[in-house]
């Protein structure tokens, strides 16, 4: 009896680590808003300049992104596709999957859907998790994916952590002198960046939102129909309901 | 107007038809909210015949294209975002449905006299639905529609002498690959769906001989008016048909509310892994059935035995369609069965539930104990039935039905 009754408290228990995904990392918390286009826009500079080289989008178009990001074509064209893409191509990469596989161990995985699969948070705390480890090939580690391949791309905006960065730690300040004590992120950087901490997090932000978005173009588009759908069927509901009360009013 | 239908009618019978299955249907007045989920499955049928075939349009069924056709789908096609959304959430929904249906014959006893080949013909759908949504779900080409086929599929090979080729002739080759899927395709677009339709008719036929149970379990054939029509029956249509509008109202606005809002449904309608194309280098860290096939997963993994605990997943299913033999008790209806019959089908319902979400978690040793624990209590809902029903004492069941 006394193991049933523990065996149901364990069940019980961990049925949160199940819908975690089982991560055991502490992570930030991030609120994506794919309604805010300013953010998109530079989620996607960012992704063409420093992961498209290696990272495919091959299931999404570029037109798509322009328009549902309030690109023109031309500028887009000009700016954001590199080589001789139309606009209307699928966003592929020119770097060979099996060379990939020497370089960095495996090929770097194909991110139009990263944020289905791994989740906005995951991907948050991952870009922001990078530190100095001179075991690894590349010079680098991740506190979110421990003996990750991927060099640390954004390390001339971010800089290199000189220890493992502190994720998914709640923020304390000082009562007294209203200072900061502690924080989530990197303490000290052994090769600083171009970015002061904040800025890189809004800029890892626009990244993952950008990510999100383009994970399920078709989200915003979902939530408007569905919004007219349900209402519809809130006024048709009363009419059956009424309708089925006069047919059986005499039913007894 | 009239003309048209004489001049059809003299030629086949669509007024009888009509008359036989809707207008002069004489159906028990007592239904209560349980009996939306007949035609609720219907529903979900009608949705996922039509979206299905919209998404054959564009969906390709080879290894190397279907992942991505599936995305095709998702940005390039007009509104294949929603056909995909629909056809997903709507296989969850035919099973919340058909679960709930299949309750409904539980507690009303609509499996018994005379009922038995209703009961059968809806067992036979229901054993179709799980291959139809096992095959279907390997379509996407995902990491988890990949390697759950390839744990569903071994599971034949535990069969002693002939498993290998059995689950050698299912997959077409030592391995789940572009056959497997292109089979799989074959049968989940064409094959299984002319089954379901027929046994879908085969099963409203049946019933429509013998008449609908109801909620008291009283047969409203043994009182008929001076017209022969039964004192307690009105027409199907037009009452039962303004009626389950209302069911259908309230049931699409559950379901499209997550179809436009939550499609993933937080990863039990469409796990996260899918989002990952097939890999057949690379295990998942946990592999696991979508929900409605969990509770007899966590059956299946409840025995210690690789061969026996195919046996009991077999048997868990097989042991339903006796149950009209099974079920001694003078009386249908759990309103007049005795404290044991109630007793026993909630224990069977928490611990089918249980099973289900022990499907879906990782195993320790805890949570084994607990599913072979709920394994036997499954069992013996059937097992013991015969015994159960035969010596409890029942309620006196009303001459008419009751209107509560």
């Amino acid at each position: 009896m006394k193991k049933l009754i523990i065996a149901l408290f364990l069940t019980f228990v961990s049925a949160g680590s199940f819908a975690a995904g089982g991560a055991s990392v502490p992570m930030d918390p991030i609120d994506t808003d794919i309604r805010d286009q300013e953010s998109l826009q530079r989620g996607l500079a960012l992704f063409t300049n420093y992961c498209f080289a290696c990272h495919s989008m091959k299931y999404a178009r570029y037109e798509r992104a322009a328009n549902d990001l309030g690109i023109p074509n031309e500028i887009f064209e000009e700016n954001l596709i590199f080589g001789d893409a139309k606009i209307g191509e699928l966003m592929e990469i020119a770097m060979p999957e099996d060379l990939a596989k020497v370089w960095f161990g495996s090929a770097p995985p194909d991110l139009t859907l990263a944020a289905r699969l791994r989740g906005p948070e995951w991907l948050y705390n991952y870009m922001r998790g990078f530190y100095a480890d001179s075991k690894r090939p590349y010079g680098v580690n991740n506190v979110v994916f421990k003996d990750v391949g991927m060099p640390h791309v954004l390390a001339d905006l971010q800089g290199v952590c000189a220890d493992k960065p502190q994720l998914g730690v709640e923020p304390e300040v000082d009562p007294l002198s209203g200072k900061i004590v502690k924080s989530s992120g990197c303490e000290e950087f052994s090769t600083p960046g171009k970015l002061s901490p904040d800025q890189y997090d809004e800029a890892i932000y626009d990244l993952v939102n950008f990510l999100e978005y383009v994970g399920e173009p078709s989200r915003l588009q979902s939530v408007e129909l569905g919004r007219t759908v349900l209402i519809f069927l809130a006024f048709f509901f009363i009419f059956v309901y009424f309708l089925n009360k006069e047919y059986w009013r005499d039913i007894h | 107007m009239q003309k048209l239908i004489n001049w059809v009618d003299q030629r086949l019978p669509i007024v009888k038809a009509f008359e036989d299955h809707m207008s002069k249907y004489y159906a028990p007045k007592n239904f209560n909210f349980l009996y939306f989920f007949g035609v609720l499955s219907f529903v979900v049928l009608a949705n996922q015949l039509l979206t299905g075939i919209w998404l054959t349009m564009s969906y390709n069924p080879t290894a190397e294209g279907a992942f991505a056709s599936i995305e095709y789908i998702m940005r390039d096609v007009e509104y294949g975002w929603l056909l995909r959304y629909l056809h997903s959430t709507g296989a969850s929904a035919f099973f919340v449905v058909v679960y709930m249906h299949m309750f409904r014959g539980l507690m009303y006893g609509s499996y018994k006299k005379p009922r038995e080949l209703v009961w059968i013909f809806g067992m036979t759908i229901y054993l179709a639905l799980m291959a139809e949504a096992f095959m279907g779900y390997l379509l996407p080409w995902g990491q988890m529609s990949y390697w759950g086929a390839q744990v569903i599929v071994n599971l034949f090979g535990a069969i002693p002498y002939i498993g290998e080729g059995l689950s050698l002739w299912i997959r077409g080759d030592y391995l789940i690959s572009g056959i497997t899927l292109n089979r799989f395709f074959a049968l989940h677009v064409v094959a299984l769906p002319i089954v379901i339709i027929a046994l879908v008719v085969l099963h409203v036929l049946a019933l429509h001989t013998v008449g609908s149970n109801n909620p008291d379990g009283v047969e409203i054939k043994k009182n008929k008016d001076e017209n022969g029509i039964p004192k307690d029956g009105i027409p199907f249509h037009p009452f039962y048909t303004v009626h389950d509008m209302v069911g259908i109202v309230v049931f699409l606005f559950v379901f499209c509310a997550i179809v436009f809002f939550f499609p993933e449904m937080g990863g039990y309608f469409i796990e996260k892994p899918n989002f990952e194309p097939a890999n057949p280098l690379k295990t998942p860290d946990h592999i696991a059935p979508v929900w409605y096939f969990t509770p007899f997963y966590a059956i299946l993994r409840a025995v210690p035995d690789a061969f026996l605990g195919v046996v009991a997943m077999g048997a868990a299913i097989a042991v339903l369609f006796v149950l009209p033999w099974l079920d001694r008790s003078p009386v249908k209806s759990m309103r007049y069965k005795g404290w044991m019959s109630k007793i026993w089908l909630v224990m069977f319902v928490i611990a089918f539930c249980i099973l289900g979400y022990l499907g879906v978690v990782v195993t320790t040793p805890g949570r084994t104990l607990l599913a072979q624990i709920l394994t036997g209590v499954y069992f013996a809902y059937f097992l013991l039935m015969p015994w159960y029903t035969s010596i409890e004492k029942t309620k006196p069941v009303p001459e008419r039905v009751t209107m509560k």
